[in-house]
């Protein structure tokens, strides 16, 4: 007898729109983040950062901070030198770790040298927030300015050095290749050559950071606020601190919002645990918006030289680009990532027979970036989309139709990308059909209904339509782990090592358990996650892998339980495994014409009654579609207006509708924010002008537009059980191309042919101006 | 985001309140609080005493005279919102309020609170500036009055003694049957603008316009009037030609650049919005 769920048919929980069963929590207040909890005797921490974007320590003075009442320590990378055997601790990497950037990597507190305006260089400690914050301002840091690097021009040129040490600002120069571009290039018919800049921007997700530590007697210690990489943060700090991984447990509470950028491995992941040890007592850190904006991984900011070859009928032969980022001051934990991304998926869900694409990473005295959702995806897919409307253009070939000639053959699965040195960094696509989408979103759209408005001036305003398609790498290995357990009440505990940052795991996760176990999802108990104390391992919620990886470690897990019920019932019912049927909705068991209740089963036994089960693999999963959009542009002030967007996606298995719309249409926002509204603006001294929320400009329920989603499953991937695939960035990967292109269509007319996000006001306006003047 | 330390006074009269500001030093008047409490809590502003306005009688109401309408300094956004008497007497101010952040923060904010505030792209500083508003001034030495025109001392700052506080504001009538248009460029809804256009028009039963008001704000220190444009109108018949060349002036205004809007882009929007105000306020006179 195969006990195997069978998951791929029609079944009662996975595919159902079902109401996220966080919600009714949530929304009646009932929600435990960081900031609710409180400890005994719990103190405050407020961190002390560098107002100098680079600069040498000269001291740092906190005598009149300790004396105020209600203070009870600053720490200072004194202190942390001390406890640690006269070295900082640095933070590594948590992916794409290579030797050559370990001169990078960023000392948990600034080690003699501050590198951004917002480093840490001290902590302090005190019985309230306000007070801990009042000391920090008694604090005098005296920093010796450095010249300042302030951005990737200035890196380039080599003059001021970030990391003496290491000789130059490019920190590594990653290359993807596929076939051989040079040759293709020389021999090609029809090249183009074009230069695109995306800007920094950043996550800014609802919830700030956050932290509370504490200490038991024996040496352990307990760190609230992990989220997205609990397991990999418990090691990280175990390393820095000399301490067994076991004598460390990561809790994660509610999570409100990561997109990346929360839950990794900060600096103050290692300050506030230290601070707790040093005193004694719980220490508890609240993250303020305005030291998120300095503090946080900023995202983004890269410029790329992108060139295409063509046959004169459109056939693409080659794609060649020279890429840098402007990484900021540090490598951080996962500051390789977008570089990467923007290398090996270049291509897109197109046949470019040969790739060469570089990436240079430069230093600057910026606050450091990290992954922000589609890492590199968001860049590269505009930097491309863009060239092929304009490629299409010089040809005469229709844009749309450019695309579908160049697609890649659902029969031409798998298909490899172009290969990542010196990362060896090798994927294929899994599956897919790129017709479909495109076609269904034209069809949405009514693409071939609206192509009159293209260029057309109605009433001051210029319309134009854009198009762009996408592939969204999801699923990152190697593995995840799941824990069934059987309650003495029939209940069914689900135990999972992703995590919740706030995208809707207790519900998916109790929609795949229901399933596998072929029991109501009322009888699941609950979805525990995210806490290093509920499984063996975790890889958690990042690379939108949780219902990939975490969902079929939960098949494993039942496969197992199914298994063992078997077992532990053969026993109890004196009959033979093969003799024991599961009755009614994993309720009973009979076998021998006896039968016994699940729930009197598991209580029956003493260690209880559960199984783990483990899903690995290292091969990514590709959700892919098309977006569509008709924008207004007025050219008196620069404004785009997007009066209607349609995205079409094909996601694999979708387990809940509810929770996909959520996640595209989320999604879709931060692109339409990104591309027309969020900037992180520095000066040349590097202080970060946009460091509140009235400059750094989110889109708000007002500016967002009429946005339609269809999630398709046609294309299942073969690399799970579950056929599902990572579905949580792909909305905002096309945004960049599809605005963009169609605010090319609204004002062609006027030469205006965009190459720069954002498309702010004042920049769409002096396009209009310089082009009038050409 | 924690205020830093300071006292809080809780007056409730207008001789008490004048009374503390001779008295204390380094203090801040809290009105509706939308601009000052965020400041406090960002500690851009460390006053050490802070002196509450919300419990002092006789600060607030809207009150129509022959001339003018008179209102209070701690009179609510939201509540000049809904005036009827606001909506018939002054209808720019009406247009211009639903520019005003969010109705969440209009519940809070007051007309004083954001005259006092100053921002150069505020709509009520805009709307007194086109209209030649009189301040209401209390003081150690009673009441005094001044034109809006000279309230702005410089960049963000009133023209106001540290022993004094504002009171009221007069909103002078114009002839029933007056153009008006408020139009602002923001970034999103609710945003302080980059750029805003005030007109007021008034005209003889030819067409030809006989009184012309026009304020550009954002684009400097303080709301602009803009004078020659203002005569260029007056005595013509409203023409492409005639509007062209009023905006031509408005968009020859100096003007400041920031890291939203650079000085050449604040000038374009001077000269784009000031020609949407005055078609749409000339296209809403009745005779």
């Amino acid at each position: 007898m195969n006990d195997s769920p069978d998951i791929k048919t029609a079944n009662a929980w996975i595919g159902r729109p079902v109401h996220r069963v966080e919600d009714a929590r949530l929304l009646r207040g009932q929600g435990q983040y960081v900031d609710d909890l409180k400890r005994p005797h719990m103190l405050h921490a407020a961190i002390v950062r560098s107002s100098v974007a680079h600069g040498l320590i000269r001291s740092i003075d906190a005598a009149a901070a300790l004396a105020m009442p209600g203070v009870v320590a600053v720490i200072t990378a004194a202190d942390v030198r001390h406890a640690h055997g006269g070295a900082v601790p640095r933070i590594l990497q948590r992916q794409e770790a290579l030797a050559e950037l370990e001169p990078f990597y960023q000392p948990v507190i600034a080690d003699a040298k501050v590198r951004y305006v917002g480093e840490p260089v001290a902590v302090v400690v005190a019985g309230s927030p306000a007070l801990a914050e009042d000391a920090a301002d008694a604090i005098a840091v005296d920093i010796e300015p450095l010249p300042v690097v302030p951005d990737r021009a200035a890196a380039a040129r080599n003059e001021t050095l970030l990391f003496e040490g290491a000789k130059t600002n490019c920190a590594v120069t990653l290359t993807a290749i596929r076939g051989d571009a040079d040759a293709a290039f020389a021999r090609a018919p029809y090249t183009r050559r074009e230069t695109f800049k995306v800007h920094r921007h950043t996550a800014a997700p609802l919830e700030t950071r956050g932290l509370l530590a504490e200490w038991d007697a024996r040496g352990k210690v307990r760190v609230y606020g992990a989220a997205k990489v609990p397991f990999r943060n418990r090691r990280a700090l175990a390393g820095q601190m000399r301490m067994s991984e076991a004598d460390i447990e990561m809790v994660q509470s509610d999570v409100g919002g990561g997109f990346g950028a929360r839950g990794e491995f900060y600096p103050e992941d290692f300050l506030i645990p230290f601070a707790a040890r040093v005193i004694g007592r719980a220490v508890k850190w609240i993250e303020d918006r305005r030291e998120h904006f300095i503090a946080t991984n900023h995202a983004r900011d890269a410029e790329c030289e992108l060139e295409i070859a063509c046959e004169r009928d459109g056939t693409i032969l080659a794609l060649r680009g020279r890429a840098r980022t402007d990484a900021g001051a540090y490598i951080r934990t996962n500051g390789v990532t977008p570089a990467r991304n923007m290398s090996q998926v270049s291509s897109g869900p197109y046949r470019i027979p040969h790739v060469r694409y570089d990436v240079s990473i430069m230093m600057t005295n910026k606050t450091p970036v990290g992954t922000y959702r589609g890492p590199g995806r968001f860049e590269t897919d505009f930097f491309r989309e863009r060239l092929f409307d304009m490629a299409a253009g010089d040809l005469g070939i229709d844009r749309v139709e450019f695309r579908r000639r160049n697609f890649i053959g659902a029969g031409e699965m798998p298909y490899a990308l172009a290969t990542v040195q010196p990362l060896d960094g090798r994927t294929a696509i899994d599956s897919g059909d790129y017709p479909v989408t495109l076609e269904r979103c034209l069809a949405e759209f009514d693409w071939a209904g609206k192509a009159h408005l293209n260029g057309k001036l109605i009433d001051g305003r210029f319309h134009g339509l854009g198009i762009g398609c996408y592939i969204e790498g999801g699923a990152s290995g190697p593995s995840e782990d799941a824990r069934l357990v059987v309650e003495a009440d029939g209940t069914v505990s689900v135990y999972t090592g992703s995590s919740s940052v706030g995208q809707g795991v207790e519900t998916t996760c109790a929609q795949i358990a229901a399933d596998a176990l072929n029991m109501p999802m009322a009888r699941i108990r609950g979805v525990f996650h995210g806490s290093t104390s509920y499984v063996r391992e975790g890889h958690g919620s990042f690379s939108s892998r949780s219902v990939v990886m975490g969902g079929s470690a939960l098949l494993a897990a039942a496969t197992n339980l199914l298994a063992r019920v078997r077992e532990v019932a053969a026993v109890r019912l004196d009959c033979s495994v093969e003799k024991v049927e599961i009755l009614g909705e994993f309720e009973a068991c009979a076998g021998g014409g006896r039968s016994i209740a699940l729930g009197e089963l598991a209580a029956s036994q003493a260690g209880g009654l559960f199984a783990e089960g483990t899903f690995s693999s290292n091969k990514r999963t590709y959700s892919y579609g098309a977006h569509a959009a008709h924008v207004a542009v007025d050219p008196g002030t620069g404004r785009v207006e997007v009066i209607d967007y349609v995205a079409v996606e094909d996601v694999g298995r979708i387990i809940n509708p509810h929770t996909l719309h959520g996640q595209t249409v989320g999604a879709i926002v931060q692109g339409l924010g990104a591309v027309l509204l969020e900037h992180l603006i520095y000066d040349d001294e590097g202080q970060l002008q946009t460091a509140t929320m009235a400059d750094y400009l989110m889109p708000t329920a007002c500016e967002c537009p009429n946005i339609r989603v269809v999630a398709l499953e046609e294309c299942p991937s073969p690399n799970n059980p579950l056929g599902a695939k990572g579905a949580g960035e792909g909305g905002m990967i096309p945004v960049g191309g599809t605005i963009c292109n169609a605010v090319a269509a609204a004002l062609a007319s006027l030469g205006v042919a965009p190459r720069e996000l954002p498309l702010s006001p004042p920049r769409v306006w002096k396009m209009i101006e310089e082009a009038s003047r050409r | 985001m924690k205020p830093p330390p300071f006292s809080y006074h809780d007056p409730q009269t207008i001789a008490e309140v004048i009374g503390l500001l001779g008295r204390l030093e380094n203090a801040r008047l809290l009105a509706g609080g939308q601009s000052l409490m965020p400041m406090l809590n960002m500690r851009f502003v460390l006053p050490d005493h802070l002196i509450d306005l919300n419990r002092v009688e006789g600060l607030s109401g809207i009150r129509e005279t022959g001339e003018a309408l008179e209102i209070g300094a701690m009179t609510r956004q939201r509540d000049l919102e809904f005036s009827t008497v606001v909506r018939e007497a002054c209808p720019l101010m009406h247009e211009a309020i639903g520019h005003i952040g969010h109705r969440q923060t209009r519940n809070r904010g007051t007309l004083g609170g954001s005259l006092c505030q100053l921002d150069p792209a505020a709509e009520l500083v805009s709307v007194a500036a086109a209209l030649d508003a009189i301040v209401e001034i209390a003081g150690p030495k009673g009441q005094r009055e001044i034109p809006f025109a000279s309230f702005p001392a410089s960049y963000m700052t009133p023209a106001l003694g540290a022993d004094e506080m504002l009171t009221g504001v007069r909103f002078p009538r114009w002839q029933k049957g007056h153009g008006h248009a408020f139009v602002e460029f923001a970034r999103r809804h609710g945003d302080f603008a980059i750029v805003s256009a005030a007109a007021l028009l008034e005209a003889d039963a030819g067409g030809r316009i006989t009184r012309a008001s026009v304020t550009i704000g954002g684009i400097g220190p303080a709301p602009v009037r803009v004078t020659e444009a203002e005569r260029s109108l007056v005595g013509n018949v409203v023409s492409d030609a005639v509007l062209r060349d009023a905006c031509e002036r408005c968009r020859k205004l100096e003007a400041t650049g920031d890291v939203h809007a650079p000085a050449a882009y604040r000038q374009q929007l001077a000269g784009v919005l000031a020609r949407r105000a005055l078609e749409q306020a000339y296209a809403r006179i009745t005779r």
